[in-house]
């Protein structure tokens, strides 16, 4: 009976409709930073530069959300980076090599990462597969398919508007590929806090069993959400593509890392059902200033991903301090 | 009969959390060779009795007397080497290691510097045999029954010379025929002068066991027995500190139509064969069983959760022999499951949600759902149930009775046709049972037809109209209310 008493006064976060409380840390964290880089460069602190980190961020920004979708359900995605890869190249290859309209090629380029997210999705669900080995597998052999097309050589010779995309900023600040990753943003955050699907998520994440006797169809959701994972890792492999003009079979290697790693610094468990897109945003912003911060104040790469590393312990071990008061 | 001098002493134990006082002040003296009962209402204070004995917790003041010198562990290990054995509910063996490894991990034998493999099993086969247990201690713990996993977890307590033990619902697992074996392992103790703290909440076998009784309210022991056979009832009033009218309530009698109607139903891995029953509209339906006797497995695959490899489950007369939670939950037959923590809530995620996980699709407006309409459809059935909280509070924070109401609550919602019970007042105190066997008469009452699977022989009998027994995963017989006693039952059960 105490338990009852005692617990009227705390406050429990809602998961699904508070996917901004949990990550009031990494807000603060966010803050502080943007602080620190106004005092110490001239050049933080400017519409211009802003424009930049978001320009910077698109890639990351748009597969991380998919990334949370898997998190929360309780998974991992290793594939994405070589899912990315291969859209890209089928991108490049319908395109360029074969001629195929745009129109056409990009959505067939998507469908292939499509199948990617489906065969992983049903490794895991109907063979039992765990979600790590899976897409350990599914990232080697989408690697290795993606070299096979053009045997490692790059592509370039795209249409000059695709490009453009990631350069002209409409209204004198929206590129279309920042634009793309705000709409990804939006619908993201919708999807998770109103929809039937969304919120069927954080109950997989919290307890799969819990969700397959309330009657919610956790095979389907699961490989759905590997789908939808590998999709917006090939959006976000279409973007990279804008961004340089070219797409090569290397892109994308070590992405998956840097998606669970944004993921994690907004808050998201990775023991699934706790979190969300709201926090991932943070998560992709804190990597995104730290980044231009460092570049600004002229960091060594090398040892940016020393700092990089240390901003991921600290924002997990914040968390844990945190849930333990 | 002398009285020897008392293995263990405490003398006015308190112990606050800030401001918080949740022991006063309470004494108790366990003599050798004796069983003490510790009973009492989840929350009355039992466990952290037993955490200030066993080291977890210290007290904030107070004298503990161990064998005549002052007695102050300030760690589990401490308390363990002075020798008391603590054995928790669940249940912390290693399964993929032997026995002697699980009696000695952490503190091996060793031998020039090697571990003593030998030494440990010779060690490890005596306490088994302590215990009349004749099990290899090379043998891995997986794959053991409960009770005799338990009984090493006794046996790993005996091999550091345990001299008091603390058992925390030791039966909270087992069957009859388990729970005999273990009352049998702890006579011999008994002989052997081991002292034992018994904690249950099955107040039958305390009358089987128990020495002594002390009962403890609100932090604070509020009643002592000094023998063992003491009328539940006079248990049950001074633990809950009123004088009870019943303990259940008024069981209604049932239309005379059929609902459900299960044919020859048969598991693919043969837990349960051949069940055939019907459950009519307003039936309570009791099923019990020993442990493993394929109660909890039936009633899953009726609900859709496993696996039927024949047989049929009608519903007014219509084939709807479920593949899935989601086909039986839409025919209207729900399961508040056994593991409320592993099955029926998700601890972690708040009242509210955990009530809408189930009602999704009746909680969208053209694929929508807005925070204000779950709120509002939460907030209506944890009054209407009476749930002790408030909908933003984590499920995790409710007692178990509260947290029973959530899973009911959730199911309720959908206005089902049967509702299927598995063990639906395990591990939740007494007080809150009669809330909970309201519930159910409430649902018969409405015409539900209600299946209540318990191993609590006298909740089955208090609870329902007619009662099947199951023994090894075949139906032994049904009861009719007025036919059914403990006797009748047990026969059955142990075909």
């Amino acid at each position: 009976m105490q338990t009852q008493s005692r617990s009227g006064a705390s406050k429990g976060t809602s998961p699904l409709f508070g996917s901004m409380k949990g990550a009031t840390g990494p807000l603060i964290g966010l803050i502080l930073l943007c602080a620190f880089l106004t005092v110490a460069t001239d050049t933080f602190f400017s519409v211009r530069n802003f424009l930049n980190i978001l320009d910077q961020i698109t890639v990351l920004g748009i597969m991380a959300v998919g990334m949370t979708f898997v998190i929360l359900i309780g998974g991992i995605d290793l594939a994405v980076g070589s899912v990315m890869a291969l859209t890209m190249m089928v991108l490049g290859y319908l395109n360029v090599e074969l001629g195929v309209a745009m129109g056409i090629a990009i959505p067939a380029s998507l469908a292939a990462a499509a199948l990617n997210g489906l065969v992983a999705g049903i490794l895991i669900t109907r063979f039992n597969v765990p979600a790590f080995i899976a897409t350990l597998a599914m990232m080697s052999i989408t690697r290795g398919l993606a070299n096979m097309i053009t045997n490692g050589q790059q592509i370039i010779g795209f249409p000059a508007w695709f490009n453009m995309s990631a350069i002209i900023r409409y209204g004198g600040f929206l590129t279309l590929t920042v634009a793309l990753m705000l709409v990804v943003f939006v619908l993201g955050l919708l999807y998770q806090r109103y929809r039937y699907g969304g919120r069927a998520l954080y109950a997989i994440g919290g307890n799969p069993e819990v969700a397959r006797l309330a009657g919610i169809n956790v095979t389907l959701m699961t490989v759905m959400v590997y789908v939808v994972c590998s999709v917006l890792a090939g959006v976000s492999g279409i973007v990279l593509g804008a961004r340089l003009d070219s797409v090569q079979p290397s892109s994308g290697v070590g992405y998956e890392l840097d998606a669970i790693a944004a993921v994690v610094i907004g808050g998201t468990s990775l023991s699934g059902g706790t979190g969300g897109i709201g926090g991932t945003v943070i998560g992709v912003l804190i990597i995104g200033v730290l980044r231009n911060g460092l570049n600004l104040l002229s960091v060594s790469p090398f040892m940016q991903q020393v700092v990089i590393g240390a901003v991921i312990v600290l924002a997990v071990t914040a968390e844990t301090f945190r849930k333990r008061k | 009969m002398t009285a020897p001098a008392p293995i263990l002493s405490l003398r006015a134990i308190r112990k606050s959390y800030g401001s918080v006082e949740v022991l006063h002040g309470v004494d108790l003296d366990i003599f050798p060779g004796e069983v003490v009962a510790l009973l009492g209402e989840n929350g009355a204070g039992k466990s952290t009795v037993s955490n200030v004995i066993s080291g977890t917790v210290q007290p904030s003041s107070g004298d503990m007397t161990w064998l005549g010198a002052s007695y102050a562990p300030a760690s589990p290990r401490a308390a363990m080497d002075a020798g008391v054995g603590m054995i928790h509910q669940e249940l912390k063996l290693l399964p993929q290691l032997s026995i002697a490894e699980n009696v000695f991990v952490g503190r091996y034998l060793m031998k020039g510097g090697r571990i003593d493999r030998k030494a440990m099993e010779d060690r490890a086969q005596a306490g088994l045999k302590r215990l009349g247990l004749d099990i290899p201690p090379s043998r891995l713990v997986e794959g053991l029954s409960t009770a005799n996993q338990q009984l090493i977890e006794i046996a790993k307590a005996l091999t550091l010379n345990a001299r008091l033990l603390i058992l925390d619902e030791p039966t909270a697992a087992l069957g009859g025929d388990e729970t005999q074996l273990l009352f049998r392992q702890i006579e011999r103790l008994k002989a052997d002068g081991v002292g034992i703290i018994y904690i249950s909440h099955r107040l039958e076998e305390i009358r089987q066991i128990a020495d002594r009784i002390i009962v403890m309210r609100d932090g604070a022991k509020v009643q002592e027995f000094d023998r063992g056979d003491v009328p539940v009832r006079a248990i049950v009033e001074s633990m809950v500190g009123r004088s009870l009218d019943r303990m259940f309530p008024a069981v209604p009698s049932p239309s005379d139509e059929v609902t459900l109607d299960v044919r020859g139903l048969t598991s693919p891995t043969n837990t349960f064969r051949d069940i055939s029953f019907s459950v009519r509209k307003g039936e309570v339906f009791g099923i019990a069983g020993l442990m493993g006797a394929g109660r909890t497995e039936l009633v899953r695959a009726i609900t859709g959760a496993d696996p039927i490899a024949r047989g049929t489950v009608m519903l007014d007369g219509q084939d709807i022999t479920p593949r899935s939670p989601i086909e039986a939950i839409r025919n209207g037959m729900v399961l508040v499951p056994e593991d409320r923590k592993l099955q029926g809530v998700v601890l972690d995620h708040s009242i509210a949600e955990n009530i809408a996980y189930a009602n999704l699709p009746e909680l969208t407006r053209g694929g929508w759902i807005t925070a204000r309409r779950l709120n509002a459809f939460a907030d209506g059935f944890i009054q209407k149930f009476g749930v002790k909280g408030q909908g933003h509070q984590n499920a995790g924070e409710l007692s178990g009775g509260n947290q029973q109401k959530v899973v009911l609550a959730k199911w309720l919602a959908r206005n089902p046709r049967v509702v299927v019970l598995d063990e639906p007042t395990r591990g939740i105190d007494v007080g809150a049972r009669s809330s909970i066997y309201e519930l159910i008469m409430d649902l018969a009452r409405s015409g539900v037809s209600v299946i209540v699977v318990s191993s609590d022989l006298e909740e089955v009998l208090g609870v329902s109209n007619r009662i099947m027994v199951m023994a090894q995963g075949k139906q032994a017989g049904i009861l009719d209310r007025k036919d059914a006693n403990d006797v009748s039952i047990m026969e059955l059960a142990t075909l």
